[in-house]
């Protein structure tokens, strides 16, 4: 696993630096910030980074969210209701940043959000509340340019998406552009664990590498351990848990001593299973 | 890269999931092929005048305008197959569909008009149609469901977010996203990412090159202006397409203005939105200060659209076409008034053009002709304003 491109001073190459040392991959969990309300959510994150999160990858809610299946359609839901604004969202990732200096932090939202805000403005806020990379779920690569220009003025790496579909001519642009981490979709379709993850074969990861691809992080569908030892075996350089982990919060929602104990176990569970062979 | 221009000005683009990419690649390629391929041009015209019945008639009112210095003429798209417009662009992306190979289609629907569309196309041309609906509108469409039924098609009533037409969107693109390999998303309007907005323009073009055809056999000349309603603007680019080079042709849009635009129930995204991006295009939109989408309101299902079509974007935004909003009541009247005078039943959606250029004709200080878009018929309607206008009538 030679990175040498994205050996860095920036969070996620020290990150990655730091678990091939260990022989390890990551274990980044998402969550919708602000769900169900504000003080929860900063106790779910806190859980999350304290139970052995690697990274922390977060979603500012969004009225329109036709990436994500039903799971993460209903947090972003009950956070808009409990009347969760953007601003908030940063206020959350401030507080955190705060706490947990050395963390990866990505975010993890809709283009319209960045553009209401103005995108200068939005990324000069994400850099002050301690953000590092930005993933726009409706951004394709083919429309980013504007965006990853603003994100690099503002030392924020632009996070792009590898879809198991990707032409040879995507990833000669993902090479080229790619930056902190890169996200391997597991598979076609929506989040969610209603379809579980097709583990890419070596030769795909292999293939990225070549290229010179930011470091895969394989997310969509991931929900086991076992999943995620498949992932790291295959190469990917991570796993990232969303409705799983979203899931947890829905069952345990009026049960707070319930829901940090059981988020607890599944961070540590699947975090166990980083461990390359 | 896309080998056609994927944005009007700054408006469109291709706002998507990185998934879908190869998916619109592809069919902006089958959209090309197809256009230098005779075969289907033959068959795609075929379809039109044999199944769906174009061209359409163009005629001319009798009794709708006082002002004798005007003549205001209807192009009859009530009068083609399914009652709408819709057909046209519809039969065209079901060959595209069947040209890539793929044997499903996904379609979304508010009305339940471009449902009902696609469900024919696809009995017709044997495709497999999945057509997602919000909860809301197929309690309140009832007919239309079963109309998709009847013809073969399964309706998916869609329970999230609002359950209206931009949440029967969402979940077709989502599904899309799964499915792209077998599956084509057959977007009813002229919105969208790209190629959509390019494709159902020219798939719907030919109601501005009849207008002309009949205008010029007719009147001699070109028309003054031609006025069309606006939800996402697919029947309104298929009249404009082939005036926008024709600078003495005033184009005019028409958008829902609900029950006022100073209230937050209306669908007049040109007239009171603000730029951003819905549905994979940066365009005019419904949204709240921090950039959450807004829900549009109008009387007419088919203009209930919180997002318009980029070219339309672009037209206003360069000054080439103009949009004003008509409120419902507005457009119930002017719903009342062609079937007292003229003997022709309107869809809502039509009223809402039809009362702008009924106002147009009664001022017009100079001679003028205008043609108005009559872009489906009010059956559909009936049960809707009968329950709004009850025995008032």
């Amino acid at each position: 696993m030679g990175h040498s491109k994205f050996d860095g001073t920036g969070r996620y190459s020290k990150m990655f630096a730091q678990l091939e040392a260990k022989n390890e991959g990551a274990f980044i969990p998402f969550v919708m910030i602000g769900d169900p309300d504000k003080e929860t959510s900063l106790d779910i994150i806190r859980t999350l980074v304290k139970a052995g999160a690697d990274g922390l990858e977060l979603g500012i809610p969004y009225s329109d969210p036709i990436a994500d299946g039903p799971t993460i359609q209903k947090a972003s839901i009950r956070a808009l209701n409990n009347g969760i604004k953007p601003q908030d969202c940063m206020d959350i990732i401030a507080e955190i940043r705060k706490e947990f200096a050395d963390i990866p932090i990505g975010l993890l939202l809709y283009s319209n959000l960045v553009l209401a805000r103005g995108m200068n403005t939005f990324y000069a806020e994400a850099e002050s509340a301690g953000v590092d990379s930005i993933l726009i779920a409706d951004v394709p690569i083919r429309e980013v340019a504007p965006f990853a220009q603003i994100a690099s003025a503002h030392n924020i790496q632009q996070i792009l998406i590898a879809p198991p579909n990707a032409s040879d001519e995507t990833l000669a642009s993902l090479g080229e552009l790619s930056t902190g981490y890169t996200y391997l979709l597991g598979r076609a379709g929506v989040t969610g664990t209603e379809t579980e993850v097709d583990i890419p074969a070596s030769a795909l990861i292999n293939k990225l590498d070549a290229y010179g691809v930011a470091p895969p992080v394989l997310g969509f569908g991931i929900s086991k351990p076992a999943q995620v030892q498949a992932a790291i075996d295959a190469g990917a350089a991570g796993a990232i848990s969303g409705s799983a982990t979203v899931n947890i919060i829905e069952a345990n929602i009026d049960n707070k001593e319930a829901l940090t104990e059981a988020l607890s176990d599944f961070v540590k569970t699947m975090k166990s299973a980083t461990k390359r062979a | 890269m896309n080998k056609l221009d994927t944005k009007f000005g700054d408006f469109g683009g291709m706002y998507v999931p990185e998934l879908l990419i190869p998916a619109l690649d592809q069919l902006e390629q089958a959209f090309l092929d197809a256009k230098e391929d005779p075969a289907f041009n033959e068959e795609f015209l075929s379809l039109l005048k044999d199944y769906a019945g174009r061209p359409t008639s163009m005629t001319l009112t009798r009794n709708l305008v006082s002002n004798p210095k005007v003549k205001l003429y209807l192009k009859r798209e009530d009068l083609l197959h399914g009652g709408a417009h819709k057909t046209n662009q519809v039969l065209g992306q079901a060959l595209l569909t069947k040209r890539m190979g793929k044997t499903e289609v996904i379609a979304e629907t508010g009305a339940g008009q471009h449902g009902v569309a696609t469900a024919l196309a696809c009995a017709l041309l044997g495709l497999k149609a999945r057509i997602y609906m919000g909860a809301k509108d197929v309690e309140r469409q009832s007919p239309n469901v079963f109309r998709m039924r009847l013809m073969g098609a399964t309706v998916i009533p869609v329970d999230s977010g609002s359950g209206t037409l931009k949440d029967a969107v969402n979940e077709a693109m989502r599904d899309w996203s799964a499915n792209y390999e077998t599956a084509h998303y057959l977007l009813g309007t002229a919105a969208g990412p790209h190629p959509f907005p390019t494709i159902v323009r020219e798939y719907h073009r030919m109601i501005g090159e009849e207008t002309r055809r009949q205008i010029m056999e007719k009147e001699g000349r070109l028309p003054d202006a031609v006025v069309a309603c606006v939800g996402g603007g697919s029947n309104a680019i298929g009249m404009f397409a082939d005036f926008i080079d024709e600078p003495s042709v005033k184009l005019i849009g028409v958008e829902p203005a609900g029950k006022g635009i100073h209230t937050k129930e209306h669908g007049a995204t040109i007239c009171k939105g603000s730029k951003g991006i819905l549905h994979g295009a940066f365009t005019f939109i419904m949204q709240d200060e921090v950039g959450q989408i807004e829900e549009s309101y109008s009387v007419s299902a088919g203009l209930d659209y919180p997002a318009v079509g980029p070219q339309h974007a672009y037209l206003h935004d360069i000054g080439r076409a103009e949009y004003f909003a008509v409120t419902d009541t507005e457009a119930l009247n002017a719903f009342q008034l062609l079937a007292k005078k003229e003997g022709i039943i309107p869809a809502l959606e039509s009223s809402h053009a039809l009362a702008h250029a009924i106002n147009m004709a009664e001022e017009a200080e100079d001679d003028s002709i205008i043609v108005v878009n009559l872009s489906g018929r009010g059956d559909k309607d009936l049960s809707h304003v009968i329950n709004i206008l009850g025995d008032s009538i």
